[in-house]
């Protein structure tokens, strides 16, 4: 059974539409992810569902509530980590915590083996006003606060934007502890990268939904060959391109170069080598690979623009 | 010792930064932890690390808009003690935190900065003119700027800030949230940049990123340990791409 069902929503600020005609379904249970650049309109659909913001039009409910009568019994069972820091950085770490439970009627022992796991690396800190931790700690804090009245469902706006990769996965491993213990996670994310850690993902660009479904599924609809080199001149081959005598789409990847080709590699493959050489571009391995969700984004917005122009 | 009619003067160097046991301490905290490196002209230099490495400290300190506690440094060829004024006239400044004017449109933001550096107004003009039309903003320049997209956004405060011909562009997580499309726009503008001589040191957390530049450094626990060209630091730890040195190098 849904936890979450969703049809048809908008809503525009003026005459900016930060939410277009958006539907989907979270299940029990699973880690939904809402992946999309800033500005896609991930935080608006996040107020919505916390009850925080009126949608325009179409419906939402969210533990079988309806998100603009019943926000009252939705807010009992959620939990919440918005996208700015939001707890008093003038309280204590401690102080926190307990101002939260409280406010949610909760029992701190009782719900602690929940948030153990991350309030044992706050335990030093615990005398530290909040707003003097880092911004690692900051989250931490923010995470146990969220959960420190065992919600039925967790929402995480952005916990990772600006945190760097090592902090990033051990965020990711403490959700996935959190999903263990049978809480349903919503979360976003300007990461490509993270999409493939959640159960199913909705790919969010300018209000609109570009695709939904599991990381696997989404990288196996990819359209076209994905063909990577590798090469030091990255950025001349990326301006070479515009002239390549055959139809491509091609973006650098790190130290590769990815191109999209309508045909089997083979069949360009010659050619592909032919121009290289002639514009004397050192390469190796030249070779088709699966895409990651990334190279999905690109591919669908850019065909999507191929198709409106 | 300096004399006070040097005060505009600047050393002759291969070298667009030259940074010497620069150390900055908060109370007893040691924020940046006597850093020493150089970067050299036109080079795109990547600098990385963990959250409360010190990064931010170490720009706002190469900006001199924030004092060390001790050590020396040479910026576009002036002294970071003596010589504030002559560094911040000669490098451009991307803040984290987007600090364009949303409620100034594109062209008066480009005017305004461009005004603060002195521009002459008909030049000006033309700068700006020539950033739109490298930026496809043209028809955007009478927009009100919180209306335009992150993206877009971050271009343009890049071309601000390279507006006055900087000798140095310091780039705070320029990418930040961007989309994968937008983020390798951007790139392309670094590459321009630095393709006409313009040095370019830059923060991110896309490792990725990480690859598109000339030498990289990685700061840990407000030290410089590491530093070398991406292909040189992959295989000095054994591994091969820069998310994997990174991770190594922090779990370390």
């Amino acid at each position: 059974m849904a936890l979450i069902e969703v049809t048809h929503l908008n809503k525009a600020y003026g005459k900016v539409k930060a939410l277009q005609d958006v539907s989907f379904d979270v299940h029990e249970s699973e880690v939904f992810g809402v992946v999309g650049p800033d500005g896609a309109g991930k935080s608006t659909l996040f107020n919505i569902l916390t009850t925080l913001l009126l949608p325009d039009s179409g419906n939402a409910t969210v533990l079988h509530h309806d998100v603009r009568t019943d926000y009252l019994e939705i807010r009992k069972h959620i939990g919440y980590l918005p996208g700015t820091f939001s707890l008093y950085p003038d309280l204590s770490v401690e102080e926190n915590l307990v101002f939260f439970a409280t406010m949610y009627q909760s029992d701190i022992e009782k719900n602690m083996p929940l948030i153990l796991p991350i309030w044992q690396q706050l335990l030093p800190f615990k005398k530290r006003p909040a707003g003097k931790l880092s911004g690692g700690m900051k989250q931490k804090l923010a995470l146990c606060c969220a959960l420190i009245h065992k919600p039925t469902l967790l929402f995480l706006d952005e916990p990772t934007t600006g945190v760097d990769p090592v902090s990033r996965k051990e965020f990711w491993e403490i959700l996935r502890s959190i999903k263990q213990q049978g809480i349903t996670v919503v979360v976003s994310t300007p990461y490509m990268d993270e999409a493939t850690l959640c159960d199913r993902i909705a790919l969010l660009q300018n209000g609109q939904f570009i695709k939904m479904d599991t990381p696997q599924a989404i990288i196996s609809d990819f359209r076209g060959t994905l063909v990577s080199l590798r090469t030091p001149d990255i950025f001349r081959l990326h301006k070479l391109l515009s002239n390549a005598p055959f139809r491509c789409t091609y973006y650098p990847y790190g130290e590769h170069m990815h191109i999209i080709l309508e045909q089997p590699l083979e069949e360009l493959l010659p050619q592909l080598k032919q121009f290289l050489d002639q514009h004397q571009i050192q390469f190796s391995h030249i070779q088709q690979i699966t895409p990651s969700v990334e190279d999905c984004f690109i591919e669908i917005v850019k065909n999507s623009h191929a198709q409106n122009h | 010792m300096k004399l006070p009619f040097r005060k505009t003067e600047a050393i002759e160097s291969p070298y667009s930064i030259e940074v010497k046991e620069l150390t900055k301490c908060f109370g007893s905290f040691t924020a940046v932890d006597h850093i020493s490196f150089q970067v050299k002209k036109g080079e795109i230099f990547g600098f990385l690390g963990a959250n409360g490495a010190g990064k931010t400290t170490t720009i706002r300190m190469l900006c001199s808009l924030l004092m060390p506690t001790s050590g020396q440094a040479t910026i576009a060829g002036y002294d970071l003690a003596t010589q504030h004024k002559m560094i911040k006239r000669n490098i451009g400044y991307m803040s984290q935190k987007f600090s364009l004017y949303d409620d100034l449109t594109v062209f008066e933001n480009m005017q305004m900065f461009g005004t603060i550096y002195n521009i002459p107004r008909k030049e000006l003009k033309e700068r700006i003119a020539s950033s739109l039309e490298m930026l496809n903003l043209q028809d955007q320049a009478k927009t009100l700027v919180y209306s335009i997209p992150l993206g877009w956004k971050q271009k343009l405060a890049f071309a601000t800030a390279i507006l006055h011909r900087p000798k140095i562009v310091f780039l705070d997580e320029p990418t930040s949230g961007v989309d994968p499309i937008v983020r390798r726009e951007f790139w392309d503008l670094i590459y321009a940049a630095a393709s006409k001589g313009v040095t370019i040191f830059v923060t991110t957390h896309y490792m990725d990123e990480a690859e598109y530049c000339g030498r990289i450094s990685i700061m840990s626990n407000g030290q410089l340990k590491l530093i070398g060209t991406p292909s040189e630091l992959k295989e000095r730890m054994g591994v091969d791409s820069i998310e994997q040195v990174f991770v190594k190098f922090v779990e370390r």
